[in-house]
């Protein structure tokens, strides 16, 4: 196979994380939830999938690569639901209690690897591989592109269809339009349905996990995520948090990455420098919108719980 | 060391990186701007104070770090009050573009493998009389001075608040800047003002960190601290001594784990790493609804 479809196959694989976190975040933003805890919410995710296809997998069928996909979900809900309990009980802002969650996310997951779920040789600080039978499948042949790309664009189209068709997806605009306006207006119980955004947020950025363990590592260790869950912010950011246009946003930034891990390779130019890309098409992403009079997230931020 | 000595020392030793970017924090929210960019102010003053301190000596490293996270501030500045960016995301922006940079920077200069390099780091001077106070002289008076500089500066950041006519101007521009504006305060000078001040302290925080702690640089060795300052402000209710007061027991919150290590409790290590990031969530909670932001905090009215 040619080195140009394995690079462009790793543009895309390197994607689909960067598309469901995208969504995760572009989904909360759009209800003026400040999640920027999709990456604690994705590490959650990946553990939890890994320790299903570990344990349960050797004596499972195909559908345990369900199961582990949903028991990434359902742990990067948690995740967020811990960050919605925080705002809603204590009016802990969650902009300081997700950031703080992913840090205690990478600290589980270094305990996990080390302990409960490490290797059975306990030399490494990693899980052992999952089983085969766990593993999503190739979709394109003489690359690593996986099922999970399936997963991401269908995730994407179908929070476009909640977003754009749905009841609950227009009281999701209304509140991140104006939560005071929507709250007054009689028809949003803006508490309720920001909780309710946290966990959809979370379980989306939880599957990213799981998708990236079950098609990509194979395994858990730390450093699974390079920073998905922050390159997501200006992934969905770029897309105007749009979900369909969070697909196309995902590609260029996974295009960007492995440009730019590239360059590491043959230039010696840090890939770090991919982040500053990212840091500054955010900040002239905002000042676009700022300067053509429209706040992109809710203009008024004052706590309507 | 005594187990309490080891406690103490460690305690001032979490506490005055956190002191120092909670109280320029403190400085910027009371004009009426949050700055989640503090993070990159911190990791920018790290990254500056390393080098300026490689090449001339501590003090210069102090000087390099502040004018590093002053630099960062600045870009804050640019954007949310010339363009009237959000404030939050340009915020997160600053900060991951911060540790982009530094990261970048520091490859290129040092190498890719980033070998570990280490600066001499500042001493500490035993304070006469003052250091020989039983049990909480040496962990308190026996420091690097730029601990001291915090000691001072408290009280000065104090009285400057309360006591004069800019601190009133301030507190007028956070509380509620239309009205601030209509009193005559050009409270987008106040503003840039005050952002400045938490860049210059937040990079002196990163400084800390490097100059008078580790000797080095590592890569995102901020490690969330601008967010947990952040935090200690909302815990010191947005006023100097409180935030102080805050950043001491949050710090002794994390040196729990010198006694817990020294009793051999068998807890995992990554326990005690994640004990601040747990602290900061628990403190948050516990104050619920027990504080009040300044009024204007993050609102980026339109004012000229």
């Amino acid at each position: 196979m040619s080195p140009e479809l394995a690079l462009a196959g790793d543009a895309l694989v390197r994607a689909i994380p960067l598309i469901l976190t995208g969504l995760a975040v572009a989904l909360s933003f759009r209800a003026g939830v400040f999640n920027l805890g999709a990456e604690g919410q994705l590490l959650v995710g990946a553990a939890a999938a890994a320790a299903v296809s570990i344990r349960i997998g050797p004596h499972a069928g195909r559908s345990i690569i369900v199961f582990a996909l949903l028991a990434g979900a359902a742990a990067g809900a948690l995740w967020g639901v811990i960050a919605a309990e925080l705002r809603r009980r204590f009016h802990v802002l969650e902009i300081i209690s997700t950031i703080m969650l992913n840090f205690i996310a990478i600290h589980l997951v270094s305990f996990l690897v080390r302990g409960p779920l490490q290797e059975p040789t306990h030399i490494y600080p990693q899980t052992e591989s999952i089983p085969e039978v766990a593993r999503l499948p190739i979709i394109l042949p003489g690359t690593r592109l996986h099922a999970g790309a399936i997963v991401a664009v269908a995730t994407a189209g179908v929070l476009y269809w909640i977003l754009k068709h749905s009841a609950v997806g227009f009281r999701i605009r209304s509140v991140g339009a104006g939560p005071r306006a929507a709250k007054s207006a009689g028809m949003v119980n803006v508490g309720r349905l920001s909780w309710g955004v946290f966990l959809w947020s979370g379980a989306i950025a939880g599957l990213a996990g799981a998708v990236e363990v079950n098609g990509v590592t194979f395994a858990l260790y730390e450093n699974i995520s390079p920073g998905y869950g922050y390159t997501a912010i200006a992934v969905a950011l770029i897309a105007g948090l749009s979900p369909l246009w969070v697909v196309a946003s995902g590609i260029f930034f996974g295009a960007l990455e492995t440009g730019a891990l590239a360059l590491q390779r043959d230039f010696a130019i840090p890939s770090s420098i991919a982040g500053i890309a990212e840091a500054v098409l955010i900040l002239v992403t905002v000042a676009v919108a700022s300067i053509r009079g429209r706040s992109m997230i809710f203009a008024d931020r004052s706590n309507p719980a | 060391m005594s187990t309490l000595g080891t406690f103490l020392e460690g305690t001032i030793r979490t506490a005055t990186p956190l002191a120092f970017a909670a109280l320029g924090e403190t400085v910027t929210e009371r004009a009426g701007v949050i700055n989640i960019g503090l993070e990159g102010a911190i990791i920018a003053g790290a990254f500056g104070g390393f080098v300026a301190a490689g090449i001339a000596g501590t003090w210069v490293g102090f000087a390099g770090a502040g004018v590093a996270g002053v630099l960062i501030a600045l870009v804050f500045a640019v954007f949310t009050i010339r363009l009237r960016a959000d404030q939050i995301i340009s915020g997160t922006a600053i900060s991951l573009l911060s540790l982009g940079l530094t990261a970048t920077l520091y490859r290129k200069a040092y190498g890719a493998t980033g070998a570990a390099l280490s600066i001499p780091t500042m001493e500490a001077v035993a304070l006469p009389w003052l250091s020989s106070t039983p049990v909480i002289g040496s962990a308190l008076f026996v420091q690097p001075p730029i601990t001291y500089l915090l000691y001072v500066l408290v009280p000065a950041v104090w009285w400057w608040m309360f006591r004069t006519h800019a601190g009133l101007a301030l507190r007028a521009t956070g509380e509620d800047s239309r009205a601030a504006s209509a009193a005559g305060i050009s409270v987008r000078r106040v503003q840039f003002l005050a952002i400045i001040f938490g860049g210059l302290l937040g990079g002196i925080a990163g400084g800390v960190l490097v100059i008078a702690q580790s000797g080095s640089f590592a890569e995102g060795m901020s490690s969330g601290r601008g967010f947990i300052a952040i935090a200690v402000v909302v815990l010191g209710r947005w006023h100097p001594l409180g935030v102080i007061a805050a950043a001491l027991v949050f710090a002794a919150g994390s040196a729990l784990q010198y006694l817990f290590q020294a009793m051999g409790w068998p807890v995992p290590y990554q326990a005690f790493l994640a004990l601040p990031y747990v602290l900061t969530l628990l403190g948050l909670a516990g104050i619920a609804g027990k504080t009040t932001a300044p009024g204007a905090l993050g609102k980026g009215q339109n004012l000229s």
